[in-house]
């Protein structure tokens, strides 16, 4: 299994830069203002839906598109004049990429035709890259008959061959099956370990982004929404987007009654009074429909008959719905003299029996895992 | 500043492009110009008088002979175009919906094959298979079926339709095959779930969405052979000209020019009008389908 | 479904017998010992293909025919490269326009393309030859090349060559060592429809050659004559075998390009 997450310190160096970056396509605006430090060594994700401008930042880092204003810098070198084929960086594409009419062994040595060592080094460095993706032997194959998930891990090999500063990845993992992406999952961040060379994913996947990131850079509209790591991605979105789109979010419309000394006062109907303090709140979403009420579907708990919390809120609700999906239960809950029904999730652990719709019940909540956007 | 991307790919596409097209406008357009403003100015003796003059229009178009090739260039052209669409659609039709799909491209390949083969002799071929001493009347009169040879089909307007329907064969079937490819599957169940009947299925569903190929078919067959010069000359022996014929006498044999030129370029737009309707009453078809 | 099928099929196959008819008496003519082109047939002979051999003027067409077919398929598909790669990978204004211009030879009568070009060419006082034979040939292959090599430049994934170039190569290395050999099938189609369709063309020829013979100009000057007939016969029987030898041969690379692509096959030419 994975290793708690390597932190990067924040003191480590900048590989790149993006300043002020705008971009156009005719009349199209497609990034709008990009500011960005990745740091050596980490694994970085773009993330957001299609249409975002997260794979035009990718491939202006990468040189294939040129900038309307703005610089990039890799490794404290501008890139203005620096073509795509002389840059630090390598790619593998979304559909890969594979030369159909070469060998694997010719698609990985393809990097290295202009590099002056010897065939048997060179043959040497193919062999050692693809042991290094878990293809071992597999040099004489001929591409085109490969599976998707050979592919990729071929896409892997040639790249880094090259032993690039940045490895840049546009969606890798979005033509693969469920099964086969998330062990790609968990091989991409052993292999980013293993080289240490800095890693920027491409993605839409929030879940992907969420178990690979170091950082992870969400954005909407050609802008950055929010830069951050993933679990304060999770647990504080500074913007109602970012909270739709990574995972799922209550919402309930809340009244602000007080604001004091760094300390919001709330009135949620179902839930009562609350106080939040300033890093619990958030921008509102851009439809501006007044202050509402966040919270993960996780961060509730439903009680069992006579259980009680210690520490925590209690609320009265009836169960509306209740979807069963194994190794967890979704129930949807109408907050009492209320007609707002929220989502939780439970575990079912041993001991916990699934409970029936229609009945009434009581969950227990902490003021500590709500967001206020406003 | 605001669109270098967009102006760097344009460039490079024209760039590229150039090559062809500049060939193009040199070898195809810069004649058909000329041939246009020759059209306009006065035949001397032996060379071209640069006085504009509508004369050779008004002698093309009054001239009864002109009127009678151009007439007669219309009606073999027309019913060419008929002879091959009707005999290719059920062969377009046989090939999208009753061959296996594993199959298909060798029917096409099967089909496309006879259209490559030297133009010339299959023309010729069938003067062979039609004429006074051809394979059809030799063999009747050998076998004792016909005393005389049969005449109809002898150096006249129908060996000549014959001929032709026989050229254009595979340009009609593939746009209707391909037309008849894209048509979804799941409509004519739809239409056949909903209680009509296969000739119903087909005649309110198929049929209207076969249309663009249809008329795709009607122009490629039809623009090709009003122009055609080989089959008057070998099948009607040069005794029944098309417009094509007409055009070569008057440039070459005749030496006039402009009035050669007032022909072509009068070919030119019966062919332009003809394609033109055409296309206009498949869009009409089709708005009224939807 | 079957009766309606089974006729559909009756149907078709008497079509092909239709388009065949011409092809298939070719043989049967060229090998019979009868001067006469009708049934009865004689007897079986070789005499027409030899006295074929042996006609200097056919000779003559035939090199004739064959050096305005390699240059014509060679100029057009080299033009068609340019135009195929311009018109599935970029955009740029007038486009359509410029390809619809462009292709338009596939559809106007050749007899327009020949005597305008006849008439500039005898205005410009420019001699008439096997040269500019090859110009006007140029012109019509260059559709069907544009139309074959389209295909192919158009399945080729758009970030096969950005993949080579972000692994160093240049441009035109990229184009080289990757495009080039994957579209090659398609070019090796377009020069084999090219060749097949200059080799075959008449009328151009016959207008623009001046006192050149080509093949389809010979064949056309000797039908007059009843006792040069079974020797054409059996050059026509050589004609179309080499044809569909060729055909055969482009559509092999068709379909091999394809399969290398990891794609489906779809169809046939055109």
């Amino acid at each position: 299994m994975i290793a708690s997450r390597d932190q990067r310190p924040e003191t480590a160096r900048p590989m790149i830069e993006c300043n002020e970056i705008q971009k156009y396509y005719g009349d199209y605006h497609a990034l709008r203002g990009i500011d960005l430090v990745i740091r050596e060594g980490e694994f970085f994700s773009l993330l957001g839906p299609s249409g975002c401008g997260k794979t035009t930042l990718l491939r202006t880092i990468a040189g294939f598109e040129g900038i309307s204003s703005g610089a990039v810098l890799i490794d404290g070198k501008h890139m203005e004049n620096v073509p795509a084929n002389s840059r630090p960086t390598n790619m593998v594409f979304q559909s890969y990429a594979i030369f159909p009419h070469l060998t694997v062994a010719q698609n990985v040595a393809f990097g290295l035709r202009r590099d002056p060592r010897g065939k048997s080094e060179k043959a040497a460095l193919v062999e050692e890259a693809l042991a290094m993706v878990g293809l071992r032997g597999y040099g004489g194959r001929a591409a085109h008959a490969l599976s998707g998930g050979q592919r990729q891990r071929v896409a892997l090999a040639r790249a880094l061959i090259l032993k690039p500063k940045v490895l840049l990845l546009d969606e890798p993992l979005s033509a693969l099956d469920r099964k086969m992406r998330e062990q790609m999952q968990v091989e991409l961040i052993k292999l980013q370990r293993q080289v240490g060379i800095t890693f920027v994913l491409v993605t839409h996947d929030q879940e992907e982004a969420l178990v690979m990131s170091d950082r992870i850079a969400v954005m909407f509209d050609g802008e950055i929404a929010q830069l951050d790591e993933p679990e304060t991605l999770y647990a504080r979105p500074k913007d109602r987007r970012v909270a739709d789109f990574i995972g799922v979010m209550n919402f309930l419309p809340a009244q602000i009654t007080r604001e004091a000394d760094g300390i919001v006062s709330v009135d949620v109907p179902g839930l009562g009074p609350v106080e939040l303090p300033e890093s619990q709140v958030s921008r509102a979403n851009p439809d501006d429909s007044g202050p509402v009420l966040g919270f993960r579907p996780e961060t509730m708990t439903l009680l069992t008959p006579g259980q009680s919390s210690q520490h925590a809120r209690e609320t009265d609700v009836v169960i509306d719905e209740v979807v069963y999906y194994g190794d967890m239960t979704y129930y949807d809950l109408r907050l009492e003299d209320t007609q707002h029904t929220v989502r939780i999730s439970m575990r079912n652990v041993f001991g916990r029996d699934v409970q029936s719709v229609g009945t009434k019940a009581r969950v227990a909540w902490s003021p500590g895992s709500l967001v206020l956007f406003r | 500043m605001a669109k270098p991307g967009m102006d760097r790919e344009a460039r490079q596409g024209l760039t590229l492009i150039a090559p062809p097209f500049l060939y193009a406008l040199a070898i195809l357009a810069a004649p058909v110009l000329t041939i246009l403003s020759y059209s306009f100015l006065t035949d001397g003796y032996l060379e071209v008088i640069g006085e504009f003059t509508f004369g050779n229009y008004i002698q093309v178009w009054s001239d009864p002979i002109v009127r009678a090739v151009l007439l007669r260039s219309l009606a073999v052209s027309a019913a060419v175009t008929v002879v091959t669409v009707l005999l290719a659609f059920p062969v377009a039709y046989y090939l999208s919906f009753v061959v296996k799909p594993e199959r298909k491209s060798m029917w096409l390949f099967l089909i496309t094959i006879p259209f490559w083969t030297s133009y010339l002799i299959r023309v010729f071929l069938w003067k062979v298979i039609l004429g006074y001493n051809g394979v059809i009347n030799s063999s009747l009169t050998g076998l004792g079926i016909i005393d005389q040879p049969l005449t109809f089909i002898l150096y006249n307007v129908n060996s000549m339709v014959l001929t032709l329907a026989h050229a254009y064969a595979p340009f009609a079937i593939l746009p209707i095959f391909v037309a008849l490819e894209k048509i979804d599957r799941s409509l004519l169940e739809a239409g056949r779930d909903l209680g009509e009947n296969r000739l119903m299925t087909f005649w309110r569903v198929t049929l209207p969405l076969a249309m663009p190929g249809v008329v795709a078919a009607v122009l490629i067959v039809f623009i090709p052979t009003i122009g055609d010069y080989v089959t008057p000359e070998l099948i009607g022996g040069g005794k029944i000209p098309m417009i094509a014929n007409l055009i070569q006498v008057q440039m070459l044999a005749l030496d006039n020019r402009p009035l050669g030129s007032a022909l072509a370029v009068t070919a030119m737009l019966v062919v332009a009008v003809v394609s033109l309707i055409f296309l206009w009453l498949n869009r009409r078809f089709l708005r009224v389908k939807q | 479904m079957s009766g309606r099928s089974n006729g559909l099929r009756s149907y078709a196959l008497l079509y092909l017998l239709f388009l065949y008819a011409p092809i298939l008496l070719l043989p049967l003519f060229a090998f019979n010992s009868g001067t006469i082109i009708a049934f009865p047939l004689q007897g079986f002979t070789t005499d027409w293909f030899t006295q074929m051999w042996g006609n200097p003027t056919l000779r003559r067409a035939l090199s004739n025919s064959l050096i305005i077919a390699v240059s014509a398929s060679v100029m057009a598909t080299c033009l068609g490269v340019f135009a195929a790669r311009a018109s599935t990978r970029f955009t740029f204004p007038g486009k359509g326009g410029i390809m619809g211009f462009i292709m338009l030879p596939m559809v106007l009568p050749e007899i327009i393309v020949a005597m305008s070009l006849l008439v500039v060419l005898l205005g410009l006082g420019v001699e008439l030859s096997i040269l500019t034979v090859i110009l006007g040939h140029t012109l019509i292959c260059m559709p069907y090349g544009i139309a074959i090599l389209s295909t192919a430049f158009s399945s080729l994934d758009r970030s096969l060559e950005e993949a080579a170039y972000d692994l160093g190569e240049t441009k035109w290395g990229a184009f080289r060592l990757i495009t080039l050999p994957l579209v090659m099938p398609g070019i090796i189609s377009s020069l084999l429809i090219s060749f097949t369709i200059s080799l075959d063309e008449f009328i151009i020829a016959f207008f623009l050659a001046g006192t050149e013979p080509t093949l389809p100009t010979y064949i056309f000057s000797q039908l007059r004559f009843p006792k040069q007939i079974p020797s054409i016969m059996a050059l026509g029987t050589v004609l179309v075998a080499l044809s569909i030898l060729l055909l055969g041969i482009g559509e092999y690379f068709r379909r091999r390009g394809i399969a290398r692509m990891g794609g489906k096959n779809g169809g046939g030419f055109l």
